[in-house]
């Protein structure tokens, strides 16, 4: 640091001389740069911009005007009508509930699972601990996808198939959400804990009253994430499921899609907004958290 | 047991030399025991099933799998099937994870510089990442419909020929991957982001004072600074492309004629389409084997950058 407030006088004041130029140089520069800081923006923004329109207006077309040639831009009489198709398409009512169910429960065992396993390997000194702890980092180079045959035959066994608990159950283990908050309890300043410990409180209570409250903010982002990738998931309910009114929203707008196929393209639209839109609406409320809580646990991760 | 009784009043001063675990122990037990039965049940026992089913041959039907030894392992990997699926996942992979991450590097530098509206284009482009697959599907298949959908409109308009972009041999897997880089783009940039952020702004004035240009400052400063941001991107999403799943399921169905047929669409495709358990096992196998693999070469890479620093 001393190096460089040395090294600064003598160095920038040769070049003092020519500032003149050197300053509508910058200027110019400044210019282009944000000119193109500005293009390389806006053409971002179209790129994801233009899709959506397109979507958005195009569950608002007749099938005559979207399969018109050049299409418009903007529909004249706009076709409410699709979105009451849709729903009645689909049992979209029953796909809803089916999606909240499977990611508030899916969520919350999870969730459940990672902070007593988390705060056991943070807190509790027990021999053999770290090896168990390896055995849960294990399972997080076991990815969904490859685990879903045995898991299927699993579940089949039971006898869940097309059933919520069926939906649900490969799905509570947790690998990645025991790591990530064992790394923030660790953090947690040790002395309030033993201050918790001598004032005679038991580690449930430690659990709730002390670690949890100062982990909110951490607490969000998994349970965030949790809840993203479950609303999302794709390849088990598609696999575990074979009812109409057993499907999640994701595979439920898919097979609304095969059964309605190219030629109501309206409806499907309709179909494919009702399933984005609550995601959009929640995630222009969690926006901030969402995105900076990502973004601090993958660099400091 | 009543001479173990008698002692006790005397051993209460000596309760810490009884080692504090034995009585945490019940607690530990009781508090992991959740999470690591549904793991065992619902992650490594799979993995053995899987590496036992595909010694067998079982169409799910019945009653038990049939031993066949090497069988399904000789087949898959003499079959021309399995290449072509190899090389499809390898180009998903490579064409995928390099282009998403060259997009959200530059995207990402553009948003680390205080302009107007960079909150709003933060927010647009990460939304796809949060949004199912099969709904970003649908919108593209519905952009890419042949003569009415719009990216053909615009394709005509520039004089190409009209194409059925996911039906087509050629084109079906730069499609696939183009909606791929659409959906993940924003993800990474947004983890660039924070890893720009987080490089000190001492450096770059140090950087400046000593005369770097903007491009100097970029591959002096900015580069190596990104680069465990980078790294920690780069086998993150090689790994999900591996998993990458609904976009190709609703697009292509993995045609035409297994064009985009990547390893665990295959699995799934010899499992619950040709009802060959066996053979499904064999691929699971293989794509968890090549997971494995980079997350060894990964941790390998990361101890050796530590013990170097």
């Amino acid at each position: 640091m001393n190096s460089v407030t040395f090294a600064s006088p003598s160095r920038i004041a040769p070049k003092s001389t020519d500032l003149p130029r050197t300053t509508s140089h910058l200027w110019a520069a400044r210019l282009a740069g944000a000119l193109a800081a500005y293009l390389g923006l806006g053409l971002a923004l179209v790129i994801v911009g233009i899709p959506t329109y397109w979507v958005i207006i195009g569950a608002l077309k007749t099938n005559r005007e979207i399969y018109t040639v050049p299409s418009t831009w903007w529909p004249p009489n706009p076709a409410w009508s699709n979105f009451p198709a849709a729903w009645a398409a689909a049992p979209f009512t029953r796909m809803y509930l089916n999606s909240i169910t499977v990611t508030l429960v899916s969520t919350t065992l999870k969730l459940v699972n990672a902070t007593f396993c988390a705060y056991a390997f943070a807190y509790l000194q027990v021999p053999g601990r770290n090896l168990i702890f390896m055995f849960i980092l294990g399972a997080l180079m076991i990815p969904e996808e490859v685990t879903v045959l045995p898991n299927y035959l699993t579940v089949a066994s039971l006898g869940y198939v097309n059933s919520v608990t069926g939906l649900i159950l490969p799905t509570i283990g947790s690998a990645f959400g025991t790591f990530f908050l064992r790394q923030h309890f660790l953090s947690l300043p040790r002395e309030v804990i033993e201050a918790a410990r001598v004032d005679g409180a038991g580690h449930l209570q430690i659990l709730w009253h002390v670690v949890l409250p100062l982990s909110r903010p951490v607490l969000a982002t998994l349970i965030l994430l949790t809840a993203v990738a479950r609303w999302n998931d794709f390849l088990w309910p598609l696999v575990v499921t074979s009812k109409d009114t057993m499907r999640t929203l994701p595979v439920g707008i898919f097979f609304l899609f095969t059964q309605e196929g190219t030629t109501e393209w309206g409806v499907v639209l309709a179909g494919t907004i009702i399933v984005i839109a609550p995601i959009i609406a929640l995630f222009i409320v969690v926006q901030r958290h969402l995105v900076e809580g990502i973004a601090s646990g993958a660099v400091k991760g | 047991m009543q001479a173990v009784r008698v002692p006790r009043p005397a051993t209460v001063p000596s309760r810490s030399a009884t080692p504090a675990w034995s009585r945490d122990l019940l607690v530990f037990l009781a508090f992991i025991t959740p999470n690591v039965v549904s793991l065992c049940v619902f992650s490594y026992w799979p993995m053995l099933r899987n590496l036992w089913l595909s010694f067998t041959y079982w169409d799910m039907i019945a009653p038990e799998p049939l031993w066949i030894g090497l069988d399904n392992w000789i087949e898959v990997l003499t079959s021309a099937t399995f290449w072509t699926v190899l090389r499809n996942t390898l180009v998903f992979t490579v064409g995928s994870v390099v282009i998403t991450i060259m997009i959200a590097l530059g995207l990402s530098l553009l948003l680390n510089q205080k302009r107007r509206g960079r909150n709003l284009v933060r927010a647009a482009m990460f939304a796809p990442a949060i949004l199912p697959g099969s709904a970003i599907a649908l919108v593209w298949t519905f952009l890419l419909a042949p003569y009415y959908g719009l990216i053909s409109q615009g394709a005509t308009a520039l004089g190409m020929p009209m194409t059925r972009w996911q039906n087509d041999p050629f084109w079906a897997m730069p499609t696939v991957i183009l909606v791929v880089i659409w959906k993940s783009t924003g993800y990474d940039a947004v983890i660039f982001l924070a890893g720009l952020q987080g490089i000190p702004r001492e450096l770059y004035e140090a950087a400046r004072v000593d005369g770097a240009n903007a491009w100097q400052r970029f591959v002096n400063v900015t580069v190596p600074g990104l680069s465990p941001v980078a790294f920690f991107l780069t086998v993150t999403s090689i790994l999900s492309s591996f998993q990458a799943f609904d976009v190709i399921r609703v697009m292509t169905g993995g045609g035409p004629v297994y064009a985009t047929t990547t390893l665990i669409y295959q699995v799934y495709s010899e499992a619950f389409v040709g009802f060959n358990a066996g053979r499904a096992a064999t691929y699971a196998t293989i794509l968890f084997g090549l997971m494995l693999a980079i997350t060894v070469v990964q941790i390998r890479m990361v101890e050796k950058r530590v013990t170097y620093e």
